[in-house]
C-alpha cells in the first residue's frame, strides 16, 4: 500500500479548492464591507453574488479535474482573487459617484457581466485547446492576426479616439480594444518565430565589445517590431501599449537566444525612440514633464498632471492601512475605476491592500515563469515565460505610471480595471497559462512514474 | 531557455519591488506632505466629517457646527455673522478659511497637539473627534453699539481692555455674513463669493487690523508728544507755532486747520498744541526732535512690527530715512507714516496703562468637548512704551483736548475721557478720513479705542476727527462705562 501511494503525484486539485475557498470569502466579504458601507447591504443580492461565485468557482475546478487535472492550482484562485477585489472596488466607485458627483454609472453590474464571460472564454480555452502545441502551427496567422488587430484602430470609419487614445474600434455600437487581444496573439507569434530562428539569432553576428551582435538580416523582425511599436506611440497616442509590445518582445526574444546584446540593442533602440518622440511630439513632451514635475502648481492646474497628483492625493490619504472600503473619496480622482484603481485600492485599502494586490500578481508571474521552466517544449516555454513577462510588464507601466517610477501611460491592470475588452483578453491568458501549466506539471508527474 | 527564463523572473521581482517601494513612499513618507497640500480636498472633507467646536462670545456660541445629512456631515452656521465677521472669519469648503477659523483651525477641528488626550479618550469611548470651543474677549454689546455707530459708513473701530490687551469690539465696515460662503452647495458659495469681491467697497477686508493701513493723521501727534516728553519737554514748554510755517527745502507751507492762529504771539505750550492740534507746531516740533527720535517713540508703540492676536495683524509702517521736511510732515500723520486702526487703539491703551502696552488677544479661553481648560490666554506686556510720569502728563494733554479742544464731541457728563482727533488727508479731491483715538474714564481707564472712518464718512469733504469719528468713540465709550460699573465688562 505505502510504496503506491509513494508514487502517486499530487496533482494539487485539493490544494486548488481549499484556495479556491480563500478566494471566494475574499471576494464575498469585499463586496459585503463594500454593500455595508454604502447602506446598500441586502442579503438576499449578496447571496446570489456569493452563489454565482461559488457556482462559477466549482465549475471551474471541476472541469479542470477532467481536462486538465494537473494543472497549477495557485493561478485560477489568485486571479479569482485579484478580480473580486477589483469587482467590489469599481461597485464601490459607482457609489461614490452616484453620492458625490450624481453620476449614475453601472460599471461594476458591467464588469460582473464581463468577468462571468472571461471565466467562461478560459474554460472554452481548456476545454478546446487540448494542447498548447497546436497553437504553434499558427504562428504566421497569429502573427498577421496580431498586427491587424494592433492597426485596427487606425482604420478610418472602424477606429474611434477615446481620451486623446485611438486605441479602440467601434463594432456594432460598443467600444472594443483590439490591442488587448493582439497581445495574445502576439506573444504566440513571437515564440513560434523565435523557437524556430533561435540558433541563427543567438550564434551568429559580429562581435563587438565582448557582446555579440546580431547580423542585419537576422536583425530584419526586430527592426519591423520596432517600427511598429513607434507607429503605435505616433498614431495612437497609445505610449503604454507600445511599450508593453516591445517590452514583450524583448523579453522573448531574451529568453530564447539568452543574448544580452539583443536586450541591449533593443533598449538603447527604444530609449532613442522615446527621446526622440518626447522632442517631437508635445503630448509625449507632456507626459514627461507630469511625471517629472507632477506637484508644480502650474501643470497641475493646466490639467497636465492633475490626475497623476489627484491619484498620489488619494494613496497619500490611505496611508498604511487605509481609509477602509467606502470610507474615502476615491470619486475625486478621475477614471477611479478604471485607470486610476490602483490609486483607488490605495486610498481605501491603504498600503496593506495594495502590497496584498502586487504580491497576488507577483505570485501569478511567478508561477506562469514556473510553467515555463517545467514545460518541456520550446514553445510552450515561450508562451508561458511570455504571458508571465507581458502581464508583468503590464502591472509594472500601470501601476509605475500611477505611482510615478515612469510616466504614465494609459493601460489597464489586468482583472482589477473596468473594462471588458481587457477582462475577456486577461483570462483567456489564465486559460492558455493553465493549460501549459497542465502540461508542465504532468510531465513531472510521468517522470517521477 | 530555462536559465534566461529564471533571470527575467528576477527582473520582474525587481520591477516589483520599486512598485512597491513607490507605493510605501507615498503612503507614508511622502503622505503627511500630500495630505497637506491645499489642492487635497479630502483633508477638508475629513475635517468636515468631525464636530467642528463653536466660537463663543459673552459665554455664547455665536458659530456653531449642526450635523446634517449631507456628505460634510455638519453645517457650520453663523448668528450675527455679519456683526463678528472681522473676527470669527468664514469657513468654507471652496474658499478654505479666515480670521479666527483659520488661526484656531487645529483647536476647531481637534486635530491640535493640546487635544491629544481628549482625542485619546474619545478614541476609547469609541466616539467622534470632538472640536474645542474658543472663548474670545470680545463683548457683544460693545461690538454691537461700535458697529451701530459706524453704520454703513466705511471704517473701522478697535476697542481694547488697556491694563490686559483684551480685543472688547473689533468691527470693520463694510462686513459680510460667513454664512453666505458656509453652503454646501458648492454653486451657491462661489456666486456669493463672487458677488462680495465685485464690491467696491471690499467686505471681505478686515480694515481693523489687515486693510491697506491707514494715515494716522493729527492723532500721531500723541507720539510725537511722548517722545517730547521723554526729551525734557513738560505740558508746559513753549513750542513755535505760527499761522504758516515753511517747508525747509521747498517752497511749500504748512496751515493749521481752516488756516488759523495758534497764538496769538505764535508761541504756545505743548499742552495747547495737543488741544487744539496745532500743526505747525507739531511740524516744528518734529523736526527739532529729530526723525531718529520719532522713529524710536514709535517703535516702542508697536510700530513696523507685525503681531499675531492670533489673527495677523499687518505691520503700521513708518517712512524710511525722511529729509527735513518729511519729517515735518510726518510728524503730523502723513507722508509716509501709516497705522492700523488696533496700533491707534494700541497707542491709546498703552498712555492710559501708564507707558505700558499689553500685547492684544482676541482669544480667551479654549475649553475641550468635556469643557476642561485646555489654554487660558494671560496678559501679557508687550513693550514698555513711555515712562509712568510722561505717561500721566500725556493723559493730562489728551483731557484737555476733549475738555476744552477738537475732542469736545467725546465728552461724556461726569467722566474724565482723554482723546485725541486726527484728520488725515489723502489726495487733493478726496475727502479725509477721520480719526479718534480716546480711552475712559482718564483716572482709571476700562477701555481704549480707536475709531476711523473713512474718507469723511457721511459727512464728507467737511468731515473731521471731532465731528465725525470722536461721537462714536463715545457711545462706546459710554457703554463701557455702564457694563463696568454694572461688572459685566
Amino acid at each position: 500500500m505505502a510504496t503506491v501511494s509513494e508514487l502517486q503525484v499530487r496533482t494539487g486539485r485539493r490544494a486548488e479548492l481549499a484556495l479556491l475557498g480563500v478566494s471566494w470569502s475574499i471576494i464575498v466579504l469585499a463586496r459585503a464591507l463594500v454593500d455595508y458601507h454604502a447602506d446598500f447591504l441586502e442579503l438576499r443580492t449578496l447571496g446570489i453574488y456569493a452563489g454565482v461565485a461559488a457556482a462559477l468557482m466549482l465549475g471551474c475546478h471541476l472541469l479542470l479535474r477532467r481536462y486538465a487535472p494537473s494543472a497549477d492550482p495557485v493561478l485560477l484562485p489568485a486571479v479569482l482573487a485579484i478580480n473580486g477585489v477589483g469587482l467590489a472596488m469599481i461597485r464601490r466607485v459607482d457609489f461614490g459617484y452616484a453620492q458625490y458627483r450624481g453620476r449614475d454609472t453601472a460599471f461594476g453590474d458591467a464588469q460582473i457581466g464581463w468577468t462571468v464571460a472571461g471565466v467562461l472564454l478560459a474554460m472554452a480555452v481548456i476545454f478546446l485547446i487540448r494542447d498548447h502545441r497546436l497553437l504553434r502551427r499558427f504562428t504566421y496567422t497569429a502573427g498577421v492576426v496580431g498586427l491587424v488587430l494592433y492597426l485596427l484602430p487606425l482604420v478610418p470609419g472602424l477606429g474611434v479616439t477615446i481620451n486623446g487614445a485611438r486605441i479602440w474600434i467601434d463594432l456594432f455600437g460598443r467600444s472594443l480594444q483590439p490591442g488587448e487581444f493582439a497581445k495574445i496573439a502576439m506573444v504566440i507569434f513571437f515564440a513560434g518565430y523565435l523557437v524556430t530562428n533561435r540558433d541563427t539569432l543567438a550564434l551568429a553576428g559580429p562581435k563587438f565589445l565582448g557582446l555579440r551582435f546580431p547580423r542585419p538580416r537576422d536583425m530584419g523582425p526586430l527592426l519591423l517590431v520596432w517600427a511598429a511599436a513607434l507607429l503605435l506611440m505616433v498614431y495612437q497616442r497609445d505610449l503604454g501599449a507600445s511599450l508593453l509590445f516591445f517590452g514583450i518582445f524583448l523579453g522573448m526574444l531574451y529568453v530564447a537566444t539568452q543574448r544580452i546584446s539583443w536586450v541591449v540593442t533593443g533598449v538603447a533602440m527604444f530609449g532613442i525612440g522615446a527621446v526622440l518622440a518626447g522632442t517631437i511630439f508635445p503630448h509625449v513632451r507632456a507626459r514627461y514633464d507630469a511625471w517629472l514635475n507632477a506637484l508644480d502648481p502650474d501643470l497641475y492646474s493646466s490639467g497636465t498632471s492633475e490626475q497623476l497628483v489627484r491619484g498620489l492625493f488619494g494613496m497619500a490619504s490611505g496611508g498604511l492601512f487605509g481609509t477602509g472600503l467606502g470610507e474615502g473619496r476615491p470619486d475625486l480622482v478621475p477614471y477611479a475605476e478604471s485607470d486610476f484603481i490602483i490609486a483607488s485600492i490605495g486610498e481605501e485599502m491603504g498600503l496593506t491592500g495594495l502590497m496584498a494586490i502586487l504580491a497576488l500578481y507577483l505570485i501569478l508571474v511567478q508561477r506562469a515563469f514556473r510553467t515555463s521552466i517545467g514545460v518541456r517544449d520550446g514553445f510552450g516555454k515561450l508562451v508561458a515565460g511570455g504571458l508571465g513577462f507581458a502581464l508583468a510588464l503590464q502591472v509594472f507601466i500601470v501601476v509605475g505610471g500611477v505611482t510615478r517610477v515612469i510616466p504614465l501611460t494609459g493601460l489597464t491592470t489586468p482583472w482589477l480595471a473596468y473594462g471588458g475588452s481587457s477582462m475577456l483578453a486577461n483570462w483567456i491568458i489564465v486559460g492558455l497559462l493553465l493549460r501549459i501549466s497542465d502540461q508542465a506539471r504532468r510531465t513531472t508527474a510521468e517522470v517521477a512514474e | 531557455m530555462n536559465e534566461p527564463a529564471r533571470r527575467l523572473s528576477v527582473v520582474v521581482l525587481v520591477l516589483f519591488l520599486a512598485l512597491m517601494g513607490a507605493a510605501s513612499y507615498i503612503q507614508v513618507i511622502g503622505a503627511e506632505d500630500l495630505n497637506q497640500d491645499p489642492r487635497n480636498v479630502r483633508t477638508l472633507y475629513r475635517e468636515y466629517g468631525n464636530f467642528r467646536g463653536p466660537i463663543v462670545v459673552d459665554g455664547e456660541a455665536v458659530v456653531w457646527s449642526e450635523p446634517v445629512d449631507d456628505p460634510f456631515n455638519y453645517q457650520r452656521s453663523y448668528t450675527q455673522g455679519s456683526l463678528y465677521a472681522a473676527a470669527t472669519g468664514f469657513y468654507s469648503i471652496v474658499y478654505g478659511r479666515s480670521g479666527l477659523e483659520q488661526t484656531e483651525n487645529a483647536l476647531l477641528n481637534g486635530s491640535a497637539d493640546a487635544l491629544f488626550w481628549t482625542r485619546l479618550g474619545n478614541l476609547f469611548a469609541g466616539e467622534q473627534q470632538q472640536g474645542a470651543s474658543v472663548e474670545t474677549t470680545l463683548s457683544g454689546e460693545l461690538q454691537a453699539v461700535a458697529a451701530e455707530q459706524l453704520g454703513d459708513q466705511r471704517g473701522a473701530v478697535v476697542a481694547l481692555d488697556p491694563a490686559t490687551g483684551e480685543v472688547l469690539a473689533m468691527v470693520t465696515s463694510p462686513t459680510y455674513d460667513p454664512e453666505l460662503l458656509a453652503s454646501h452647495d458648492t454653486a451657491t458659495v462661489n456666486a456669493n463669493y463672487a458677488e462680495l469681491l465685485a464690491q467696491e467697497d471690499g467686505p471681505l477686508i478686515n480694515r481693523a487690523i489687515a486693510g491697506d493701513t491707514y494715515p494716522p493723521g493729527s492723532t500721531f501727534k500723541l507720539l510725537v508728544a511722548a517722545a517730547a516728553l521723554e526729551g525734557g519737554y513738560t505740558p508746559d514748554t513753549e513750542l513755535y507755532g505760527p499761522q504758516q510755517l515753511d517747508l525747509p527745502g521747498t517752497s511749500r507751507t504748512i496751515s493749521n486747520f481752516g488756516d488759523a492762529e495758534c497764538a496769538g504771539d505764535e508761541y504756545l505750550p505743548l499742552a495747547d498744541a495737543l488741544r487744539i492740534s496745532c500743526n505747525t507746531a507739531f511740524a516744528d516740533l518734529g523736526m527739532s526732535l529729530g526723525w531718529g527720535v520719532l522713529e524710536r517713540k514709535a517703535r516702542d508703540f508697536g510700530w513696523d512690527e507685525p503681531l499675531e492676536m492670533p489673527l495677523p495683524v499687518t505691520a503700521s509702517g513708518l517712512p524710511e530715512s525722511p529729509n527735513e521736511s518729511e519729517t515735518a510732515m510726518s510728524a503730523l500723520g502723513q507722508f509716509d507714516v501709516r497705522a492700523t486702526p488696533l496700533q491707534m487703539a494700541m497707542v491709546a491703551s498703552a498712555i492710559a496703562n501708564d507707558g505700558v502696552l499689553m500685547k492684544p488677544y482676541l482669544v480667551d479661553t479654549v475649553r475641550a468637548s468635556d469643557l476642561t481648560v485646555v489654554s487660558q490666554t494671560e496678559p501679557e506686556e508687550y513693550r514698555q512704551s513711555m515712562s509712568p510720569e510722561d505717561a500721566s502728563d500725556l493723559t493730562q494733554m489728551m483731557v484737555g483736548a476733549v475738555a476744552d479742544g477738537t475732542g469736545r464731541a467725546a465728552r461724556i457728563d461726569g467722566v474724565e475721557v482723554a482723546g485725541k482727533t486726527g484728520t488725515a488727508q489723502t489726495g487733493q479731491d478726496t475727502p479725509p478720513h477721520a480719526w479718534f483715538v480716546s480711552f475712559a474714564p482718564a483716572d482709571d481707564p476700562v477701555i481704549a479705542i480707536a475709531v476711523i472712518v473713512e474718507e469723511g464718512g457721511e459727512t464728507g469733504s467737511g468731515a473731521t476727527g471731532g465731528s465725525v469719528a470722536a461721537p462714536i468713540a463715545r457711545s462706546i465709550m459710554e457703554k463701557a462705562i455702564q457694563l463696568d460699573a454694572e461688572g459685566d465688562l
